[in-house]
């Protein structure tokens, strides 16, 4: 009974003292930038493949915090990161010109895919254009499964209703609001139809039953954009490390590093070079 | 992360045993005397704490997450501290959640010791400390149970961990959040692998406690 007594207080001391350890590896951490992104660019291994470059070059360590861009920007409101890397022009403009970021810069682009059961009850195959597909599905009353979640790919999907002229609501129109890996797996499950970023989707496709009904239409950019937080809250040092990030990402080397990450032998993301608004950011207007 | 079978998972698993063995440290520090405390001696309002605990054994982690996110954000009034997205503020969160289980269950267990104890004690001029870690030792299995209650609670739970820790990997991505994350992949394979896992974890830190119950008799 002592000896066990004493063991246990042994180990209640060690494991004590490590914790304590890890307390102060916590506080006293090498330098650290934090950036907000969206789940399209973290769950498709872009950034694993492209952030290993800017750790060596600043002497730094990158945390990534993957979520929607609603959630994204709102972190960078709030001064919680001080790097954001979102895709959804209208509100980065928006974001910049309240006065919360320091610039918007243009990194790279791909396109978003309108998903669908093969069979495609609503014929969208046949449509024009994607807001004719919209059309189409709204007519059908067939299943559309939106995020939901004020993310990009969700601001998109409305600005796709609203081209169409159809205000989505009833049985036919589920809105998830979760991630866009999970509202593909939804949509696949009740063979319905969902807008998907063209990456998320080829990363999951040997999973799905959905297929890409339509695509091309240039409407469905979905452009990029760097922006440097400016908060009070942000160090100066997180300050200046999102600063030689933006500059970084949308340099030649990080530019050429992204055109060439493929999956299944295909270009996901097709480098920007850094200008200002991607041409056809207004879509709305 | 792409294989089950690698450094990372190893390294995730880390990073919950300690966000929880901390939190379950830190909420029995606190929990425990508590529970002593409200179920040594009679005073008004004691039936209502008690309830009060017992009611905050079902606080949601989604809400903690909130809750803590609304202090610790750099724009609130705790954000100086630094703590958002690291594990001590998932250690946080879950210390918040343990320490409610703990004095509830604790409490119902000291309840159980006998009367006669504690007025033996009082009589022979026991000092309150001394007395307290008698009380815990006579009531060990209820005490325990109450620690280990607590433990699983936060060692599986990933609302608050997933909101306070950010799920960032190498630093705060944990066995519960990592689930979530590989299963919205559609990785179910990976998602449930990582689920076995965690109860396998589990396991082995129950037989750990089951020992020391043992013994101490």
């Amino acid at each position: 009974m002592r000896l066990n007594g004493m063991r246990f207080y042994r180990v209640s001391v060690v494991a004590g003292l490590v914790l304590v350890a890890q307390l102060f590896c916590a506080s006293a951490s090498a330098q650290t930038l934090r950036l907000a992104t969206t789940t399209s660019t973290d769950n498709s291994g872009l950034l694993e493949f492209l952030l290993p470059g800017f750790e060596r070059q600043c002497g730094c360590r990158v945390d990534v915090i993957a979520v929607g861009t609603g959630k994204a920007l709102r972190l960078g409101e709030n001064g919680d990161v001080d790097v954001l890397l979102v895709h959804d022009p209208l509100r980065e403009k928006a974001f910049v010109e309240a006065g919360h970021g320091r610039y918007r810069r243009y990194v790279m682009y791909n396109d978003f895919v309108l998903l669908g059961p093969a069979e495609d009850p609503a014929g969208v195959r046949k449509s024009r254009n994607a807001a004719a597909a919209f059309s189409a599905i709204a007519g059908a009353r067939a299943v559309f499964v939106s995020r939901g979640d004020e993310s990009g790919t969700h601001a998109k999907e409305k600005s796709m209703w609203r081209a169409a002229s159809v205000a989505p609501g009833g049985d036919w129109y589920r809105e998830t609001g979760q991630g866009m890996g999970a509202t593909i797996q939804v949509a696949d499950q009740m063979r319905g139809y969902t807008l998907a970023d063209r990456g998320t989707f080829l990363a999951m496709r040997d999973k799905l039953g959905l297929q890409i009904l339509l695509s091309g239409d240039p409407r469905l950019h979905n452009p990029y954009g760097v922006i440097p937080v400016l908060n009070k809250a942000i160090s100066q040092q997180g300050a200046t490390l999102a600063q030689s990030f933006a500059a970084w990402i949308t340099g030649a080397d990080a530019q050429s590093r992204i055109a060439s990450f493929k999956k299944y032998g295909q270009v996901l993301f097709h480098p920007a070079g850094g200008k200002g608004l991607p041409p056809r950011a207004d879509d709305d207007s | 992360m792409n294989a089950f079978f690698s450094a990372e998972t190893l390294q995730i698993c880390f990073v919950s045993l300690k966000t929880s063995a901390a939190a379950i440290v830190a909420a029995s520090a606190l929990g425990i005397p508590v529970a002593l405390w409200s179920s040594g001696h009679d005073f008004a309002g004691r039936g209502a704490l008690v309830t009060a605990f017992n009611t905050l054994t079902a606080l949601p982690s989604v809400f903690v997450g909130v809750l803590l996110y609304s202090l610790l954000s750099r724009s609130a009034p705790l954000g100086s501290l630094e703590l958002l997205y690291t594990w001590p503020a998932m250690s946080l969160g879950q210390t918040i959640l343990a320490f409610p289980l703990i004095v509830s269950l604790s409490v119902a267990a000291l309840n159980r010791t006998d009367v006669r104890l504690r007025k033996e004690m009082i009589a022979l001029g026991v000092g309150r400390w001394h007395m307290g870690w008698i009380l815990v030792k006579e009531a060990r299995f209820g005490v325990l149970a109450a620690v280990v209650a607590a433990f699983g609670r936060v060692f599986t739970e990933v609302g608050s961990a997933l909101m306070l820790g950010g799920n960032i990997r190498h630093a705060t991505r944990t066995m519960t959040t990592t689930i979530a994350m590989e299963t919205s992949k559609g990785n179910f394979e990976l998602g449930l692998g990582l689920g076995f896992l965690l109860l396998g974890v589990a396991l082995a830190i129950n037989i750990g406690f089951h020992r020391l119950q043992e013994a101490k008799t």
